[in-house]
């Protein structure tokens, strides 16, 4: 077990590294520095910024520099937001985004499970054509059709929810439900399918001749075995909610980091893009390592070695 | 209410599937005493196993009963509720299936499974469940019982897997067990300790036993009684003697020589059975074996041949036997 | 022979001919094979008796019309500006059109209006219809082929070589893809603007380099699910007793491969590379959303709805028609994605 822990966390820390040192020499593929790129300042200006960002080093020793503060959470400063250093605003924006994510993780593994087994257990009924209906639509359409359509139907149309920030309960149901719609579907169409493999299994007759109830075999024997797939993709789903915020909260102006990121983008932040690349690529990685080793905790099949 | 443990009389069962009907069984009948052991041979598809799976209820989608009458100690098959079935499975009737590397739940400890059907019928409490379960599993000859109880199935070899399939089925000293090609999936060795445990249970335990295989050998060692199945018939029903020494139909003395004997000639060759199973979705107009059979009659083509006793336990379904049987009454 | 009464005879006429033994060919008229079929004859059955699928060939089929046939002789064109037309509503004419058509003159009509610089937006939809569909399959395309590649060598070298590529594809897996596509996106717009100054690289201008960056990125990252796919795959083939068995009748290692490895494994690809698409188009339409696609007058589904976000509540078609066609292109390609996958790899499902 630890050794499979350790083996998870080196390479977790390999795929950081990766990504770090990525981002720091695509950002400097921009030729003459990043600071070429915004507007005509004088040579003297352009000197003096680079002496302070450290520009006028080398590169191989600019990137030790950037890998080691990066190691210590220091991104350098905002070069748009004067006077504030990168993990401040990430710490500051980071919990917006982490409470509309979250709730709509917890929202989709609510509804997506039970309506999964709901399905897999009346299939080929009315209620399964529906739901899979509904969960092959809710893959298909692309985030940012949901939080549109919503916007018009509820906050523009209808006027019952505002169409932007995050003001009382109200301003959560639109950013949370539009995050949520995709991984809902997903965990529907999974679970459905996971659950209708595990009703075959051999295990499951030999439940029903025990002579346990539907019920029993069903939530005892099938869950526990249907579930494992679900947990697997946690990963990916913490991964999608988080880019799905760049849109989510682009389209509804929250206050969140994936909203700041593409700020940063559009304002040729340099930094700023670093620092929130580097620290979602660690956030969603550790996020993995953490599933992975939840899963083998789960599933006794697995032996940790 | 009948005299035997298990009395199934003219069973008729089909499973529509969207490509028509199945018919899976045929006007099936069987008896089994107390104590008894039957054997059912056939080739798969033959509805050995749906035979003894109606028994306990456990018919899968979308096959159903359309005829006949099953009695088990005392129950009327034909109508009892999927809530009487769940009091009588793994109870008085329990079953050990083919493969034991996937018929236990991979999630959960062997001592969860072995308690989990004793809690679910008797009144025991946890500590007495987990009691039992230990003495089960030393009575299936596992050593180290504590041990294995907190064990994972994947934890354990596939002989010792089937060991604890048939401690949950004996959990509650069921009245008849059924066992479906128990030993199909096991290394040949471990088949035989497989088998000498149920013969060694069921001279301690005394419940009935009835045996599906495909395996002849197996059934010669265990049962008293074997029924050949072919198509959803019984082509010949009798005692083992009855079956290895006085074989009435084709398919049967097929079944004979196709298995290697020790006391063979040295240059005698094994013979198959030519021909290929029937497709049970088209089967033919008269006896199903017709088509496969070395002395087939034109009648057998187009009429599915009666029952023809040959004695008190002993009957075949083929048109030769019938055809002796008429001749030799005319000849009376 | 006395035909005594017996009971068990059901009534049924018996004569002595009935006893006489049949002949082979009577036998044989009894058992009815079903017919056996090939793979690709039973995996099209199987598609063409899947309606849903079939529906989506035909949906994605027009759409394809729509985006490559029917622009080149359209009346209109992507950036072409029309004078005095600008926000016109679904079918409705400018001033200056409207004097045409009284002058006897035919206009062809805005059939989904123009945006607010002029442009006729039925056009710009079916352009922007066909950017989406060429990233997805080119990049559909790319992926299958550095996986398959990538994903073969590595099983076929097995032991270090397997390990150590299938640890590059472990990292390259944890990466979040997105974050690095708008990373890469943005970095890599300089050098390639640079390269399309360069002579002979004119060609990186007209594809736009985000559209570019984004083929690389692609290149880089998405493959590594199709190469994990055919790895496992072809270890799994290998090991398999089929191919035991055809070894060891002889049959040579083209053979093999040729006969058993890509028929086992091409269902898989297919499936994999149709699913592919829409992922391929999802992703290009959230980066043409979020302002980093393909580059301006060049319109894409993404870029043509994010456009139309500002002015969603007077002109709220100016959204829907795109996203109804991103929504619609992506349904049909995942539709028809579980359909070849139920008709070509049952084993896949789930």
């Amino acid at each position: 077990m630890g050794k499979y822990i350790l083996k998870r966390i080196v390479l977790a820390l390999v795929t950081i590294w990766a990504v770090a040192t990525i981002t720091f020499f695509l950002m400097n593929l921009v030729p003459g520095g990043p600071f070429l790129s915004e507007k005509a300042i004088s040579p003297a200006a352009t000197a003096a910024l680079e002496a302070k960002y450290g520009l006028d080093k080398p590169m191989s020793e600019r990137y030790f520099t950037y890998i080691l503060d990066a190691a210590h959470g220091d991104f350098g400063d905002s070069l748009k937001q004067r006077g504030r250093t990168v993990m401040e605003i990430i710490t500051t924006k980071f919990p917006v985004s982490a409470r509309v994510g979250g709730i709509a993780v917890v929202l989709s593994l609510c509804l997506g499970v039970p309506l999964g087994i709901l399905a897999a257990y009346k299939r080929g009924t009315f209620v399964d054509s529906l739901f899979s209906v509904i969960a092959t639509c809710g893959i298909a359409v692309p985030s940012f059709v949901i939080c549109t359509l919503l916007m018009y139907a509820f906050g523009v149309r209808l006027k019952w929810l505002p169409t932007l920030g995050l003001e009382g309960w109200k301003g959560y149901v639109m950013p949370v439900c539009a995050l949520a719609a995709y991984p809902t579907s997903y965990i529907m169409r999974l679970m459905r399918s996971s659950m209708l493999d595990v009703l075959g299994q051999d295990y499951m007759r030999t439940a029903k001749a025990k002579g346990l109830s539907q019920k029993v075999a069903l939530f005892k024997h099938a869950m526990r075995n249907a579930i494992l797939p679900i947990i697997t993709y946690l990963g990916p789903m913490i991964a999608y909610t988080l880019t799905g915020s760049f849109i989510v909260e682009k389209i509804f102006t929250i206050p969140g980091l994936g909203g700041e990121f593409i700020k940063a983008i559009n304002g040729r932040d340099y930094t700023m893009i670093m620092g929130t690349t580097i620290f979602l690529a660690t956030f969603m990685i550790i996020m993995n390592v953490v599933v992975d080793i939840v899963y083998k905790l789960v599933d006794p099949r697995i032996t940790l070695k | 209410m009948s005299e035997y443990l298990v009395d199934i009389q003219h069973e008729r069962l089909s499973f529509f599937t969207p490509a028509g009907e199945v018919k899976a069984l045929n006007d099936v009948s069987i008896h089994l005493n107390q104590g008894e052991v039957l054997g059912i041979v056939g080739e798969s598809g033959s509805g050995k196993s749906v035979t003894a799976y109606s028994l306990m209820g456990l018919t899968a989608y979308p096959g159903r009963l359309i005829g006949g009458t099953l009695e088990f100690n005392g129950h009327h098959i034909n109508d009892m509720t999927e809530k009487e079935f769940r009091k009588i499975r793994g109870n008085e009737v329990s079953i050990i299936f083919q493969d034991p590397m996937t018929s236990l739940n991979p999630v959960y400890t062997i001592g969860n499974q072995i308690e989990e059907v004793i809690l679910l019928h008797t009144d025991k409490n946890k500590s007495q469940a987990h009691e039992r379960a230990r003495e089960l599993l030393e009575l299936v000859g596992i050593n180290e019982p504590e041990k294995r109880l907190k064990q994972y199935p994947h934890e354990l070899s596939g002989g010792m897997r089937q060991r604890v399939m048939i401690a949950i089925a004996l959990a509650c000293e069921p009245k008849l067990l059924i066992a479906d090609e128990p030993t199909t999936a096991l290394d040949v060795t471990i088949q035989a300790q497989i088998l000498e445990l149920m013969i060694e249970l069921k001279n301690k335990l005394g419940m009935a036993i009835i045996m599906i295989t495909h395996d002849l050998g197996i059934v010669a060692n265990m049962c008293e009684k074997i029924a050949v199945m072919y198509a959803g018939h019984i082509v010949e029903y009798g005692t083992t003697d009855d079956i290895f020494y006085n074989p009435k139909h084709e398919y049967t003395k097929g079944l004979l020589k196709s298995i290697p004997r020790l006391d063979a000639r040295e240059h005698e060759r094994l013979v198959p059975i030519e021909g290929t199973p029937v497709d049970m979705l088209n089967p033919p107009k008269g006896c199903p074996f017709a088509p496969r059979c070395g002395n087939c009659m034109k009648i057998c083509l187009r009429e599915m041949p009666p029952v023809t006793n040959i004695s008190d336990v002993h009957y075949t379904q083929c048109w030769m036997n019938q055809k002796e049987q008429m001749e030799s009454e005319a000849r009376a | 022979m006395d035909m005594k009464k017996n009971p068990l005879s059901f009534q049924m006429k018996l004569s002595p001919d009935d006893f006489l033994p049949a002949s082979e060919e009577e036998k044989e008229s009894l058992v009815v094979m079903r017919e056996s079929v090939s793979f690709w004859k039973d995996g099209f059955r199987r598609v063409r008796k899947n309606k849903v699928a079939m529906v989506c060939i035909v949906v994605i089929l027009i759409i394809m019309i729509f985006a490559f046939i029917v622009p080149s002789f359209y009346p209109y064109t992507y950036k072409d500006q029309i004078f005095g037309a600008n926000n016109l509503a679904p079918m409705q004419y400018s001033a200056d059109e409207l004097a045409r058509i009284d002058a006897g003159e035919k206009v062809f009509p805005h059939i989904f209006g123009t945006d607010k610089m002029g442009r006729d937006y039925a056009i710009r939809v079916m352009m922007g219809t066909r950017i989406s569909l060429l990233v997805g399959l080119i990049a559909a395309v790319i992926i299958l082929v550095i996986g398959s590649i990538y994903g073969a060598i590595a099983a076929f070298a097995g032991g270090w070589v397997d390990l150590i590529m299938m640890r590059i594809v472990d990292i390259i897996y944890t990466i979040p893809d997105v974050l690095l596509i708008v990373l890469l996106s943005f970095a890599l717009k300089a050098p390639l603007s640079a390269l399309a100054a360069a002579p002979g690289f004119g060609w990186v201008r007209i594809v736009g380099e985000n559209l570019i960056s984004i083929f690389i990125v692609f290149a880089l990252l998405y493959w590594v699910g199709m190469a994990r796919m055919v790895r496992s795959q072809i270890l799994m083939l290998k090991e398999s007793e089929y191919v035991t068995a055809a070894r060891a009748l002889g049959a040579s290692s083209s053979r093999i491969i040729k006969k058993h490895l890509l028929t086992n494994c091409i269902g898989t690809l297919i499936v994999t590379t149709t699913l592919q698409i829409p992922s391929s188009i999802f992703t290009e339409s959230f980066l043409s959303f979020l302002g980093l696609g393909v580059a301006v007058p060049m319109p894409s589904l993404g870029s043509l709805a994010s456009d139309a976000i500002n002015g969603l509540n007077t002109y709220p078609y100016l959204l829907f028609i795109p996203a109804a066609v991103i929504s619609l292109i992506i349904l049909s390609f995942n539709l028809l994605g579980d359909g070849l996958r139920d008709a070509f790899d049952p084993k896949l499902k789930n």
